[in-house]
């Protein structure tokens, strides 16, 4: 498999996500934002990050960059993307996403390993895991707290496009278990044809067995499938 | 023009330094020369009065490759890989404007570290605040921790851990100390020496604007009711720009073009471009007019003294600007020539096509004033305190009260505001005795710790001094890693006054003996005096940096208890020193009697003898015993992992108090399975060392035999609530 990870000024997980990926044999290149061509790939990846310093708004100067133009039209091909964290906020920014992220609710940065529950495996992410199986990824963000209108939300609910929502260790999505305020507890929404995948956790960072866990592997495999 | 006495006091220069500057001029300065002078002579910059003692501590031995003197110390940890680590402090630009003075304290020590080649790995920090119940405590509490992580995260280097602690103390002057460490190859290490004529220096990264100006001479007087008015010194950090100055530095190093490279930190870019000068023993021609800056009609004072940050000062070799160039470019930073190396030993500036400052670059560098200040012998706490005429307390009140007190609460509330795991690399977070990262791609890692105890230091600066460098080498210990070397923060009140010189003094006596005895050299470090507002003075705050190295990764220990049925062991004398406890602060407030003593023949062979244990897989957790004594390290032991202690009760010890919450040093706790007992025990007595089993390890109840018993969750929400309770939103 061949991917390509996008690197914007003030990108900080491109290096740890393209290290779980040639650890599962990826053939990965990173991509420049001023480039004007994607090299051909079967993933592309927004990492997280402070994309230009999150000013004006997270993920708002990154969408507007050359290469993301070129993200956009191999997205509405079908091509798989993979947004996390800031990445996730710029494929909400660009359009490719529906929604919103707003500030934590508690108004502070929040970075933590938290419990969250696979909603549905039956697509080209999560087809590794099992349906409500529950796994402890990291979060690191001061904009996660997801939100969207009503309409939205429903159609988000009913054709499976909400993969993981947060949750306590019995499976619970209360909001005991939100950490951020997200609506519904979502941390992770599908566009309608489930090629693009944005999400707050970072699977790169459960992908080590030595660091706090291997939880975020399955996500990497589930690709390959 | 002369100088008049309001100019001179607005500097912080002293008539008769003023009389010097006269001297080594052959006339009068102009103000831009004046302002030059005062940066680059005030306390911050020039160590006058620090310097003539720090020249005793040890700062070599096999292991250093560049002592202090450097933007930062370099160690070698083998297989051609260097740590780079410095400790620097940034409490007054924090006190008066909190996030901002933390978060560009962040990004001057990551500067300091990757300006030598070092990709940083770690950030840690010590931060201490007034009590709690100042007015004052609330915001800047807030204020410094949102500072640190909105830098350190931005950027994208983890914060791994550090301390926080509340003392009235730092009512007015609170401390924030920010430790960054880096990592590079060990032939590929940049230093600030500049060398060849006529090679160009040039100015990258963010432009210079008119803040900060004067920043580092704020930094070297006391405060008073009017400090606020000092806004306009404190710098504003922008992480964005350093994360690109980052990357382009990185970038530019990978090749030799490099001369040298120094970044802009206190003093701008007078500190810098003289210091690259001095040390290269050249001269340096300055056009003032080339500076990129941010607002128009910058004077060529403000262009000096500004404190802007992210910008660093490079002096390339021949033919090189054009490919440097490209680089800068990429990342969309100011690349611009701003002079060029000389012959003439002096720092000449042009601006508008007339010269306007024109000064001997050792008269500013080597000729700063130096100061043997008096220092008057430190009034020891002797008073020792008898257990025996206090209120009666139960054992178990009184370790609830610690634990769920601000200085031994959970800090969660602090460290889940920092990214601890961007990178990749973290293998222990905060919460344990050290921080673990892993060297990327390697199976290796190192252990950092930052340390301090200013209750001890005020009762006796010198066996204080000697205690911290102990404890944060038992730190290192306790995780596995091989003590290396340290970076030091020292944080005093005013140099001028002998009884604080004196504090000064024998804290670096102290430093020292610990430092040669273990062979723990101090590599880098920073000082901080006037650490006081209207004459009165903090506690002596040194804050020893430690880093040692792991490699093994499979043989780290954190402090969580495993198993059931596990032995819990302790390792060193337990004498009972109840004196500038915990136990007395907390539940008395009894702050009396002198710190204990140090054994520093105990101490190593004690800490030698858990890394060989740890070596041979015996040890399956381990913690040092500090603050609070055993009794406090078992319960944070059981808190952690969320398993229960039987501890039994002492068999021959008259008091149990001195028993379980004195803080006799130098002494561990290790988890061991029952059936390694025969062989530990045959060790440790052919090693010397004292031990004895103190629990076991069971289910759900931490108790002490026939004493009290507690169920685990309860302890772990007495230690959780404090931080939140305090910072919620009224």
């Amino acid at each position: 498999m061949k991917s390509s990870v996008i690197v914007f000024p003030g990108s900080n997980c491109d290096r740890d996500i393209a290290v779980a990926l040639e650890k599962l044999q990826f053939k990965n290149s990173m991509v420049w934002h001023k480039e004007t061509e994607l090299p051909k790939s079967d993933l592309i990846v927004v990492p997280g990050g402070f994309s230009y310093g999150d000013y004006l708004r997270s993920g708002a100067i990154a969408a507007k960059s050359n290469i993301l133009s070129e993200v956009i039209r191999t997205g509405k091909k079908g091509a798989l993307i993979l947004g996390i964290c800031n990445g996730f906020q710029i494929l909400i920014e660009c359009g490719l996403l529906q929604g919103a992220l707003l500030r934590n609710s508690g108004l502070k940065f929040i970075s933590k390993d938290v419990l969250v529950r696979v909603q549905s495996n039956k697509n080209k992410f999560f087809n590794k895991y099992k349906d409500g199986e529950i796994l402890k990824l990291n979060i690191a963000h001061n904009e996660g707290n997801y939100f969207t209108n009503k309409k939205h939300l429903e159609e988000l609910e009913s054709n499976e496009l909400i993969p993981l929502k947060y949750c306590d260790e019995e499976g619970n999505t209360d909001l005991k278990s939100n950490p951020n305020g997200s609506i519904n507890n979502i941390a992770g929404v599908f566009n309608k044809n489930k090629n693009i995948l944005g999400m707050m956790p970072h699977p790169e960072r459960m992908a080590d067995k030595i660091l706090s866990g291997e939880d975020g592997l399955g996500l990497f495999l589930s690709l390959m499938n | 023009m002369t100088i008049t006495k309001e100019q001179l006091e607005s500097h912080g220069l002293k008539t008769e330094e003023y009389k010097k500057i006269k001297e080594l001029l052959g006339r009068d300065s102009n103000l831009l020369e004046l302002g030059i002078f005062s940066a680059m002579w005030n306390e911050h910059c020039s160590y006058k009065s620090s310097k003539i003692h720090l020249k005793k501590l040890p700062t070599k031995n096999n292991i250093v490759i560049q002592g202090p003197g450097e933007n930062a110390g370099v160690i070698d940890i083998g297989d051609d890989d260097a740590i780079i680590f410095k400790i620097e402090s940034h409490n007054h630009p924090s006190f008066i404007e909190p996030y901002q003075g933390a978060a560009t304290g962040v990004g001057g020590i990551l500067r300091d570290v990757f300006t030598m080649g070092a990709r940083p790995i770690a950030l840690m920090n010590s931060i201490h605040f007034g009590s709690p119940e100042n007015k004052k405590t609330q915001n800047l509490l807030s204020g410094v921790v949102s500072g640190i992580g909105g830098y350190g995260n931005s950027v994208g280097i983890p914060t791994v851990g550090g301390e926080t602690k509340f003392n009235s103390t730092y009512n007015e002057n609170i401390l924030v100390n920010a430790m960054a460490i880096g990592h590079a190859n060990k032939n590929k290490i940049f230093y600030s020496k500049a060398k060849g004529l006529n090679k160009p220096v040039v100015y990258v990264g963010s432009k210079t604007g008119r803040d900060g100006i004067h920043g580092a001479t704020m930094a070297s007087a006391e405060f008073d009711e009017n400090s606020e008015e000092k806004k306009p010194t404190v710098q504003v950090g922008d992480p964005f720009a350093e994360k690109l100055l980052l990357e382009a530095c990185l970038e530019l190093m990978k090749d030799n073009s490099i001369i040298s490279i120094q970044d802009m930190g206190a003093a701008g870019l007078t500190s810098s471009s003289i210091e690259m000068a001095s040390k290269g023993k050249l001269g340096i021609q300055l056009n003032l007019n080339k500076v990129p800056c941010r607002e128009s009609n910058m004077s060529p004072y403000e262009i000096m003294l500004s404190e802007s940050q992210e910008r660093m000062l490079i002096i390339l070799d021949d033919k090189k600007e054009e490919e440097a160039k490209k680089i800068f470019d990429k990342w969309d930073l100011d690349f611009v020539v701003i002079g060029k190396t000389t012959d003439t030993n002096r720092l000449i500036l042009n601006f508008d096509n007339k010269k306007v400052a024109d000064i001997p670059i050792s008269a500013l560098a080597d000729k700063a004033p130096l100061y043997d200040r008096k220092y008057t012998k430190s009034k020891l706490y002797k008073n020792k305190v008898k257990i025996k005429d206090l209120k009666k307390v139960k054992i178990e009140d009184a370790l609830i009260k610690i634990l769920s007190s601000p200085n031994h609460s959970n800090k969660n509330w602090i460290t889940d505001q920092y990214d601890q795991v961007v990178m990749c690399d973290t293998l222990q977070k905060s919460g344990g005795d050290s921080a673990v990262v892993r060297i990327h791609d390697k199976d290796k890692a190192i252990a950092i710790s930052v340390d301090s105890s200013a209750n001890y230091c005020k009762a006796d600066p010198k066996s204080g001094g000697k205690q911290i460098v102990c404890e944060n080498w038992r730190n290192l210990i306790s995780v596995g890693a091989k003590p290396l070397a340290i970076t030091n923060c020292l944080n005093f009140g005013s140099p001028e006054k002998p009884e604080v010189m004196g504090e000064f003094v024998e804290c670096i006596d102290g430093i020292k003996e610990s430092c040669e005895f273990l062979n723990f050299p101090v590599v880098s470090g920073n000082v901080s005096f006037y650490n006081e507002t209207n004459s009165k003075s903090i506690f002596p705050t040194p804050v020893i940096g430690g880093i040692g190295v792991i490699d093994n990764l499979k043989r780290i220990v954190n402090i969580k208890t495993k198993k059931p049925g596990n032995l819990i062991m302790i390792l060193g004398k337990t004498i009972g020193h109840i004196d500038q406890s915990t136990f007395l602060q907390e539940n008395y407030s009894i702050n009396d009697g002198p710190p204990p003593e140090i054994n520093l023949i105990n101490e190593k062979n004690n800490g030698l003898a858990v890394l060989k244990l740890i070596k041979d897989n015996l040890i399956l957790s381990a913690h040092d015993v500090s603050s609070g004594g055993m009794l406090v390290s078992l319960a944070e032991m059981s808190i952690s992992s969320g398993l229960g202690l039987k501890i039994f009760k002492p068999k021959k010890f008259k008091n149990s108090f001195e028993y379980f919450f004195g803080e006799d040093q130098g002494r561990y706790l290790i988890e061991i399975s029952k059936n390694n007992l025969k062989n530990i025990e045959i060790f440790l007595k052919k090693r010397n060392v004292f031990f004895e089993i103190v629990a076991e390890v069971q289910n759900d109840t931490f108790e002490i035999e026939k004493i009290f018993n507690l169920k685990i969750k309860d302890l772990q929400n007495y230690n959780n609530q404090w931080y939140t309770k305090y910072n919620a939103i009224n």
